[in-house]
């Protein structure tokens, strides 16, 4: 925990606008540089300055779920968004895409993407979790 | 441009092997990842490095019309990529937890699990 | 693009592997709730070893079976194939698995399951049956990478010092290791441009220029070799195999070693025969001294996790003279000897560990006695696994040892037969010691023996030995009526040596030029 006055009062600025920007990155993962994994350790990397700012325990209280447990939530939906070719008669993994209409603006969603957000979350949630067994070491 | 790649790879080799021949565990943390990155830079090479554009197929083609640059070596360097990011996160922990617990980075004088001077083992029956 | 949809049997392929990955994430959600978790992971183990037993009735009657991911023709998308080597070796371990969960309900307590036993568990078991399933070299890598991080996870429960030591070691080399394999298939990939396991295959046989193609099978020997435990590259196995809590032993010693020796046939016995054949005989010394490291290591120790763990190696050597030998018999019988081994050391390690949990820690010779009268069912359960494991008659070591013998001796290296002769003699002596000091010698004087530890879980007589009557009486069952199993395992032996069964089902239209 670093108690200088500056990096304390930035940190939680810093860390709302950095897991922005890994949503951001995911999103635009799918056919530009970006992506889940990138993402994901931008989110990570976002709550250790937290940690590192104002100590570990805020940053569990944010979360509120175990980040093991977040890791858990993504890879169920991974093997979901692969799992979804079984019922389209598609072997496992296929790209599968619909288009549907929101305001009048097209939207395509596609299980890649589904398989981009489980990745962010497995990463963030790993990473998170030994950032922050890290982290808590080093307060001892 | 293959030979210079070899020669890198080399050197990255040398240092990996010289630091992993180290007794203390952070000195082998940095040699098994700077050779995780030697391996990404021989996969790259193996996938043969050409003057090309990317593989993207234009709009109306079927097949790329020029000569496109191979797109598998990166899919595996980033595959491997992650692996080592995660076993370095993982090894980083586990030295930490190591020096903490035994007290120690050197490896030869981590002898808990398989302790010196052990009693030898009943001759007979 | 494939155009068909895949018919419903093929999803077997890869549900083994899925069912593994949602089980683990499912529970991982619900970590906390240690509750559930006992219920959630033996339904999970059991639909597992049903999966894997609908695969090998697939596989054993249709032959080959492939699905490729996302509708790419192979060898582009990643395939995974499974013939009847790693179909048999995905159900014996998924039965392994089944034994250890089970004895996990009573070994590990609360704060391990909510540390992630079982999740690790799953994880451990979809890496070890990804490697069993897949048809692609790098997709092999990963599912290595993936075993590898679990049992990481599963060797630091508890974070003893003694376990952060031999985690460190076991981590540090096998990551080298697995670097090592990743460099082989950089070089493979540079020389076929392709990983699939099938195109591989097909294109290597075609190459008269065999240099490079002698450079991969020694990276392969000396990568999968490492993580077999073949002698001078084993000295991570008898330094971190007896730190964890032992169902976590037991898993490891009944499944990554075999992972190992699974790759090593896959690689070098069915992709690069020819190189096989010109490494035969460096194979045959590691085979041998392999051997007698085993049989000596497990002579020389007193504590009975360590001396098992010299045990895994000594079946190692075995299991590497049939690679040596090849041919027909040598495979069937390193193939049958891996699944009586997956099966007998993981039952070694429950019974190492039911000892434990009677007696109470340390677990060695010069301090146990007086066992059998304490605990009749465990003492006999366990002097027929030392049989079993020794090769003795009836269980299940005598018929895959009867068939590498007879291989070598027809191969005319006799002397590799007498070697396993000879290790079988040393290895009885070595249990045998084990059982006569532990067991049967009765306990000095009834004010010396220890009083029996209060247990936090006092399980019913079902609940304790009923992972152990699982296992041993697998090895009987093997050893009483080998027939289906030695017939598996030469049909299995014969699809290794002649691939064109596999690769035609993953390219029914013949291969891509």
């Amino acid at each position: 925990m670093m108690r200088t006055l500056i990096f304390r009062t930035v940190a939680p600025y810093l860390t709302s606008l950095m897991l922005v920007f890994s949503v951001f990155v995911l999103l635009r993962g799918h056919n530009a540089p970006g992506g889940g994994f990138i993402g994901g350790l931008i989110a990570a990397s976002a709550f250790a300055i937290y940690g590192i700012a104002c100590g570990v325990s805020p940053v569990r209280r944010a979360l509120r779920l175990h980040p093991t447990t977040i890791a858990g939530i993504g890879l169920l939906l991974g093997s979901v968004a692969g799992l979804i070719s079984l019922f389209d008669g598609v072997p496992f993994m296929t790209g599968l895409w619909i288009y549907p209409h929101f305001f009048g603006v097209e939207v395509p969603l596609a299980t890649v993407m589904l398989f981009d957000f489980g990745v962010y979350l497995v990463v963030t949630g790993t990473i998170t979790a030994i950032a922050l067994v890290l982290e808590e070491r080093e307060g001892e | 441009m293959e030979a210079l790649m070899a020669v890198v790879i080399g050197i990255f080799f040398a240092v990996s092997v010289y630091l992993m021949l180290s007794k203390h565990i952070i000195r082998i943390l940095l040699g098994v990842t700077i050779l995780g990155n030697a391996v990404n830079l021989l996969i790259f090479t193996a996938g043969r490095i050409v003057h090309a554009v990317p593989p993207i197929i234009g709009e109306g083609n079927d097949v790329p019309n020029r000569i496109t640059a191979n797109p598998l070596p990166q899919a595996l360097i980033l595959t491997a990529i992650v692996i080592s990011f995660s076993f370095f996160a993982f090894l980083l922990v586990l030295a930490f937890r190591a020096y903490q617990e035994l007290g120690t980075d050197d490896t030869d004088e981590m002898r808990i699990a398989e302790p010196e001077n052990e009693p030898v083992p009943p001759l007979g029956y | 693009m494939i155009m068909h949809a895949p018919p419903l049997a093929d999803w077997l392929v890869i549900a083994p592997i899925v069912l593994c990955i949602v089980v683990g994430a499912g529970l991982l959600c619900v970590r906390k709730t240690v509750a559930v978790h006992a219920a959630i992971a033996i339904a999970g183990l059991v639909l597992l070893v049903v999966l894997d037993a609908a695969l090998l009735w697939h596989v054993a009657n249709d032959g080959p079976v492939t699905m490729t991911m996302g509708r790419w023709l192979p060898p582009f998308g990643i395939s995974f194939t499974v013939d009847l080597l790693g179909a048999v070796l995905a159900l014996v371990s998924g039965i392994a698995a089944l034994a250890a969960g089970l004895f996990g309900l009573v070994d590990v307590d609360d704060s391990g399951k909510r540390y992630g036993f079982f999740p690790f568990l799953f994880l451990l078991m979809a890496g070890v049956s990804g490697s069993f399933l897949t048809g692609d070299i790098f997709n092999l890598y990963v599912w290595f990478e993936v075993l590898l991080i679990a049992s990481f996870g599963l060797l630091v429960l508890g974070s003893e010092q003694g376990q952060i030591d031999g985690a460190t070691k076991y981590a540090f080399l096998n990551l080298v290791a697995t670097t090592l394999f990743l460099i082989a298939t950089a070089y493979l990939y540079a020389i076929f441009g392709t990983l699939n396991v099938a195109d591989i295959a097909e294109k290597a046989r075609a190459m008269d220029d065999t240099a490079p193609l002698a450079t991969l099978g020694t990276l392969y020997l000396l990568a999968f070799g490492m993580k077999a435990a073949a002698f001078p590259v084993n000295f991570w196995l008898p330094a971190s195999y007896h730190t964890p809590r032992i169902v976590a032993s037991a898993l490891f010693a009944g499944m990554l070693t075999k992972v190992g020796v699974y790759a090593l046939v896959r690689t070098l016995v069915m992709l690069f025969p020819s190189e096989r054949a010109e490494l035969a005989p460096v194979i045959a010394v590691v085979a041998v001294l392999t051997m007698a490291v085993g049989a000596m290591g497990a002579l020389a120790q007193s504590d009975i996790r360590r001396l098992l763990g010299y045990v895994v190696i000594s079946g190692i050597g075995i299991m590497l003279v049939g690679v040596a030998v090849a041919g027909e018999g040598g495979i069937a019988g390193t193939v049958f000897y891996m699944a009586h081994s997956i099966v007998v050391m993981t039952a070694l390690y429950v019974a190492a560990g039911m000892a434990a949990r009677a007696v109470g820690a340390p677990l060695s010779i010069t301090d146990l006695a007086g066992l059998y009268r304490s605990h009749p069912m465990l003492s006999a359960l366990s002097l027929m696994l030392f049989l079993s494991v020794a090769g003795l008659p009836p269980f299940s070591g005598l018929w895959p040892k009867i068939m590498l013998v007879r291989s070598a001796i027809d191969a005319g290296s006799s002397w590799l037969g007498a070697a396993i002769l000879v290790n079988g003699l040393l290895t009885t002596i070595a249990v045998g010691r084990v059982w006569v000091l532990a067991y049967w010698q009765p306990a000095p004087t009834p004010g010396m023996r220890r009083e029996k530890p209060a247990l936090a879980i006092e399980p019913g007589f079902w609940t304790e030995y009923l992972p152990l009557i699982i296992l041993t009486g697998l090895s009987v069952v093997f050893g009483l009526f080998p027939e289906a199993m030695v017939s598996a395992s030469q049909q299995a032996a014969v699809g290794i040596l002649d691939p064109a069964s596999y690769i035609h089902s993953v390219f029914p239209a013949g291969a891509v030029p």
